[in-house]
């Protein structure tokens, strides 16, 4: 009988073009998402050496990290973001790259539109420039970010030159406890790897708190992989996998479509099949998290306190604490729940689906953002901001205070002109908690969209659990 | 894509865990559409303060660190966003090699796209290596590629581990692409293959 192989052992095998005797391997790239930032040298590299798009339609190409949340009627009115943005279109216009633009309703965050379109699909390989290409691996897809040579190097041969990774397993039992999201496993899970924790492998999420979550919940923890170190993240396509997919515009078609599902059936992991390391959590044990670092693994349960770093032996460990806890402007000890906040952003490719609206909206129904804070809610494409507007949860928002906006990255990672002032602190969506990110000297709590909304309303980090009591 | 042979500097300490490649170079500086012109943006929040004057402190603007060619640095270094502007900044500074004790995937991967060589040491010898950069203009450090050693000011040796394929194209200088598009038929068949046996992957 055949060695029994993982999720992640069989998509590499099935696409391995070559491999050289040192190991160093040829694989070959279904899908290639671009955006307008890692991308510019990228094609322009083609040009100097005169080199075409190998395969134009595996690539799929939108704006997503400069466009403005605001009125787009105007265009972009920064210069600099202006061009990258319009560098894109004409670099797709001349490589024939298919391109979605700024005012195209299916616009949006790259790792939004490509679940949404169906671009994505289980048993592929998917690269883009960006380190959150994670996210596609909740399809059972092995999607990692890659760097701007790289994606040169797609663009012109559909490959990369790669080495196999390692394999992990993370196993979450149990159930999930009311109030406790997908976003909370992922940070509980960085919590307990670190942000280095998972470098060189691949890490396979399962058990039953996994084949729970729905197919945002699968992006989420897929998306914040990354904040592991590991190269990518992946779940096993099931029936909420292909009940998302089907229908979608890029997805197989009636005919296909039945081939592709038996196909995809045949991908899980097979019994037996060994990894190098095997994590275990149950769900049960987690509660809502929130951040206080400048790193992601930098977490804490909703009820805890600030960590002392006079506690930690090591060294540079607690050099890199102190420094975090005044760069937050944060005191050892202080309850987490007494931290005040000035912003908050409900967005991202990590919590920008319709589900995150919905969460959100049914929070915050009849209630009002604290008077001191400034919450904006931006959703991850406009297809996301239709559905929600198309369920009334614009109006739900509005009347309880939130700015409701157009679709892109925007606070993330303040690019546009979305961002936090030097020392304001935010209750964030989004996954990056480092400094300066949202904005040169702003203070990032990261949380999952309910958490978000909890401490919009109450002006401090609250329990969303107290919430929706 | 320029060689990395031997390389003979000034090593320049940051001794700094999880240096990420937002601290690298942060987003204002990624809006161009070029590869270079990038030093102006390295580690910017830390040279910089928030009305622009420079800080007076970052190591690398320390008149011995100026012509630094080697930095040494803490754990994970690279991590965060993909952005190729970190090793890009970094190589218009001057920097053609990092020490430290682990790296980021796609960081570490970036280097060698751009001629950059990371080395991955123990972290006992990244120690030894930070206590020699901090001598300042005398902390002259020295890289062998062909050899896999690098030698600190008291000319004790370290040796480094690298992947074999890597090394090779750094020290030739050799353009990935140029290199694949000679499998051109192996892609070919590939694709063929794939077309028969997942033929809902094409439009
Ligand atoms: S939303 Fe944030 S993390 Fe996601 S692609 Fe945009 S900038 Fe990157």
């Amino acid at each position: 009988m055949a060695q029994p192989r993982t999720l992640f052992d069989k998509i590499w095998d099935s696409h391995l073009v070559d491999r050289q005797d040192d190991g160093t391997c040829l694989i070959y790239v279904d899908r290639h998402l671009v955006h307008e930032v890692t991308s510019p040298q990228a094609f322009e590299g083609l040009r100097l050496a005169g080199r075409k798009v190998r395969r134009p339609e595996a690539t799929l190409a939108v704006p997503d990290h400069n466009v403005p949340t605001t009125d787009r009627s105007q265009g972009i009115a920064d210069e600099e973001s202006r061009i990258q943005v319009e560098t894109l279109a004409r670099n797709c216009a001349d490589f024939g790259v298919p391109y979605v633009a700024m005012d195209d309703v299916r616009q949006g965050i790259v790792h939004i539109i490509g679940p949404e379109q169906g671009f994505t699909l289980p048993g592929t390989t998917i690269v883009c420039g960006d380190s959150h290409t994670s996210t596609h691996g909740a399809f059972g897809a092995l999607a990692f970010g890659i760097g701007t040579s790289e994606v040169e190097h797609v663009l012109a041969t559909q490959t990369l030159i790669q080495k196999p990774a390692k394999n992990m397993r993370i196993t979450v039992s149990g159930t999930r406890p009311p109030g406790v999201t997908a976003k909370d496993l992922i940070l509980a899970i960085i919590g307990r790897l670190g942000t280095a924790g998972g470098t060189g492998h691949v890490i396979e999420f399962s058990g039953p708190a996994i084949a729970d979550l729905s197919m945002e919940g699968r992006m989420t923890v897929c998306n914040m992989t990354i904040e592991a170190g590991a190269r990518a993240g992946l779940i096993a396509p099931d029936e909420t996998t292909f009940a998302y997919l089907q229908g979608r515009p890029m997805a197989p078609k009636a005919g296909r479509w039945e081939a592709a599902v038996a196909h995809w059936r045949t991908l899980p992991s097979d019994p037996g099949a060994t990894y190098d390391t095997e994590v275990r959590l149950a769900a049960g044990d987690i509660e809502p998290q929130v951040t206080w670092g400048t790193s992601p693994e930098d977490v804490v349960p909703v009820s805890g306190h600030i960590p002392d770093p006079a506690a930690v032996a090591d060294v540079a460990k607690r050099a890199a604490m102190e420094q975090s806890l005044a760069y937050m402007d944060l005191k050892p000890g202080t309850a987490m729940r007494d931290v005040r906040i000035d912003k908050v952003f409900i967005g991202s490719c990590t919590n920008g689906r319709i589900e995150d609206l919905r969460e959100v909206a049914a929070l915050v129904g009849g209630r009002k953002v604290a008077d001191s804070v400034h919450a904006m809610i931006v959703p991850g494409s406009g297809l996301v901001k239709n559905q929600a507007e198309e369920e009334g949860l614009d109006k739900v928002f509005r009347a309880a205070g939130f700015d409701w906006r157009e679709p892109g990255c925007s606070m993330c990672l303040a690019m546009n002109a979305d961002r936090l002032e030097p020392g304001e602190r935010c209750a964030s969506t989004s996954n990056r908690n480092f400094e300066g990110r949202q904005g040169r000297g702003g203070r990032t709590h990261l949380v999952s969209p309910g958490m978000a909304a909890a401490a919009a309303i109450a002006g401090h980090i609250a329990d969303v659990r107290e919430l929706s009591q | 894509m320029e060689k990395f042979t031997k390389l003979s500097g000034v090593a320049a300490p940051l001794p700094l865990v999880n240096v990420d490649t937002d601290k690298i170079i942060p987003k204002q500086f990624l809006k161009t559409i070029k590869r270079t012109g990038l030093a102006k943006g390295l580690f910017y929040e830390m040279r910089f303060d928030e009305s622009g004057k420079p800080k007076p402190n970052f190591v690398l603007d320390q008149p011995a660190y100026k012509n630094a060619e080697i930095l040494v640095a803490g754990e994970n270094f690279g991590c965060g966003s993909s952005r190729e502007h970190a090793p890009w900044a970094l190589l218009d500074a001057g920097i053609r090699c990092i020490v430290a004790p682990s790296f980021a995937d796609i960081f570490y991967n970036n280097c060698f796209k751009n001629g950059i060589l990371p080395i991955v040491l123990p972290k006992e010898q990244v120690d030894l290596l930070m206590d020699d950069a901090q001598r300042g203009a005398n902390a002259v450090v020295t890289v062998d590629l062909e050899k896999q050693e690098i030698s600190g000011p008291d000319g004790d040796t370290l040796r480094f581990e690298i992947d074999a394929f890597r090394k090779h194209c750094l020290l030739n200088g050799l353009d990935d692409i140029g290199l694949t598009q000679q499998k051109a038929e192996k892609i070919e068949a590939y694709e063929a293959r794939r077309q028969s046996a997942e033929p809902w992957l094409s439009a």
